[in-house]
């Protein structure tokens, strides 16, 4: 088994164990945004694909990354975009009044 | 600045990234810093990209711009959808996210084909298989939310067999790929039947169902990400794929619970072959309300649990529900909104319907928080929702929906109930709730009702 799949399995199972106790404390009113917010994380994705498109290596490879380009980049600024736009529709009674 | 050192640079970027996505989730935790959590989220996504920019192995950027502005074009319209719409551009976002991840290890599989070894091929393997799969579900599950597909299951005999042949199939290939990672023809094979499979796994599922269908395919494209990470080494990747795929299998294991159900029920239908044999149901006399009738009970009250369902979203109703909830606080009437956590087509989705028509948050209560105070309340409203209020589900142990947890809105002293007909609920089974002495049906559509019932408590307001 390669190094690099021990080290990269450390970091997934801590990464994991991090995301669970985060996520078990995230309040159920924001689990909508929660899901489009790490949707935007998740297409970080994007990083990997400007790269196999920039290496320009075959026709097919920067075809495949400029197609996952569009489609993860889509997911950063949508994702960030709507969730920013539910959070902020959520007000509390109080502020409400002030 | 040699490629040597600039890698070190893009490395660091890469760490104060994910320190912030952390920092972003943690901070999403409350209402109160949800917004700096998203901050943090946009600001390590930006400082990513613009790191991966300065590669020193880019040696083409014409197809980088395009596609980000493609990325941008499809984006931002996608960001600023009706939230009505929520549901099915979270699904579609998921197949987004999964096709990427496929997209970037077919490429992968293709370039490095003279030269991988059969690790490197399970891994590329795994990843599009899941990746492929989450892009045709997702895209199902956008469908059906969408309406642009039947939300009815799907069902036809032996179909469970049929579904689970197809996915061995994509195992098998994908074995035989490992064992012989450059018989390149096998691998388009397999990504075609992943993707088929992916079709066959959603199609057979309710709507009803989506919230945990929805949130494990959240799941799936979070894993998928996380198995490019291994792919590529990229540690980045991994630790957002966990993250993601983490919250994902929550929300999927709050929803199972919330039905009392498994993933594999959910997964393969049982409500599906539940639905025929249930007996038709009898009828019943209920006792029917006007909406003058509706506002004087409510007029009448001190304490008024409001629950809405699915059926508020469809009918539209929330915006009027806003009006009630502000003109009996006006008149000191104590009311909250009771929230199911599988109410509606995914995760948190009344609560993000009800914020926008500017409920106050700290009105939206929990099962668990609300359901002690049913016994104290004098009227609980219920709008859209059918199953989530059966008692059936408590008291009757060989009812479908037996041990699934619910709003004890029976216990409350005057039920009123919202609905278009006496027509059975997701799960077909008759609602004992509506039989009860206590209970008045309000039969109707829900925004027109309410906002009949706004209008004669405004009358009483105006006269008093």
């Amino acid at each position: 088994m390669p190094a690099d799949f021990i080290s990269n399995l450390y970091v997934f199972i801590l990464a994991g164990f991090v995301g669970f106790e985060l996520i078990k404390r995230v309040s159920p009113l924001l689990h909508t945004p929660l899901m489009s917010l790490t949707n935007a994380l998740d297409a970080i994705v994007v990083v990997a694909a400007i790269i196999i498109t920039g290496r320009h290596e075959t026709p097919l490879s920067t075809t495949l990354g400029a197609i996952a380009v569009a489609a993860s980049f889509s997911n950063m600024v949508g994702g960030f975009f709507i969730t920013d736009r539910m959070i902020r529709m959520f007000k509390s009674g109080r502020a409400k009044k002030s | 600045m040699n490629a040597g050192a600039i890698q070190q640079y893009l490395d660091f970027a890469y760490i104060v990234a994910v320190v912030l996505f952390i920092l972003a989730l943690k901070w999403l935790g409350s209402p109160v810093s949800a917004r700096r959590g998203v901050l943090a989220g946009e600001i390590a996504a930006a400082l990513a990209v613009i790191a991966t920019l300065n590669n020193p192995e880019l040696v083409a950027y014409k197809w980088i711009v395009i596609a980000l502005i493609i990325g941008a074009g499809i984006g931002i319209p996608l960001g600023m959808v009706k939230i009505t719409a929520v549901p099915q551009r979270t699904a579609l976002s998921h197949a987004f996210g999964a096709l990427s991840a496929a997209m970037i290890g077919i490429a992968e599989y293709y370039v490095g084909l003279s030269h991988l070894n059969r690790f490197e091929m399970g891994e590329i393997a795994m990843e599009v298989i899941i990746g492929s799969l989450t892009f045709t579900g997702s895209l199902i599950a956008a469908g059906k939310l969408q309406e642009l597909l039947p939300q009815r299951p799907i069902v036809y005999k032996g179909q469970n067999i049929v579904s689970l042949s197809v996915l061995g199939a994509a195992v098998l290939l994908a074995v035989a790929l490992v064992i012989h990672p450059q018989h390149a023809m096998l691998f388009p094979i397999m990504v075609i039947v992943a993707l088929i499979f992916g079709v066959m796994l959603v199609t057979p599922i309710g709507g009803a169902d989506m919230p945990t269908v929805i949130s494990l395919l959240n799941s799936y494209a979070g894993f998928s990400a996380a198995l490019l990470g291994f792919v590529l080494n990229s540690k980045v990747l991994i630790v957002a794929g966990a993250l993601d795929g983490s919250s994902g299998f929550i929300l999927s294991v709050i929803m199972c619970k919330a039905m009392n159900r498994s993933f594999t029920n959910v997964l393969f239908g049982a409500f599906g072959t539940v639905q025929t044999s249930v007996k038709q149901a009898t009828a019943r006399p209920v006792r029917s309300a006007s909406p003058e009738e509706a506002a004087e009970i409510l007029d009448a009250a001190r304490k008024v649990v409001i629950v809405p369902g699915y059926g508020m979203a469809v009918a539209q109703a929330q915006h009027k529900l806003r009006e009630l909830h502000d003109i009996l606080a006006k008149r000191g009437v104590d009311v909250s909104f009771a929230i199911h956590p599988v109410a509606g087509r995914m995760p948190g989705h009344m609560n993000v319907l009800l914020a926008e028509a500017d409920v106050p948050y700290d009105r939206l209560i929990e099962m668990d928080d609300i359901n002690p105070e049913f016994p104290r309340t004098d009227v609980a409203l219920v709008i859209g929702a059918n199953d989530v209020v059966n008692p059936a589900a408590r008291f009757e142990k060989d009812s479908p929906i037996a041990g699934m947890p619910i709003l004890n809105v029976y216990e409350a002293q005057t039920i009123m109930v919202i609905k278009r007909s006496m027509n059975p609920g997701f799960a077909g089974i008759d609602n004992d709730l509506y039989y009860l002495d206590k209970t008045l049906m309000l039969f109707g559509d829900a925004k027109s009702f309410v906002s009949g019932i706004v209008k004669e408590l405004n009358a009483v307001a105006a006269g008093s």
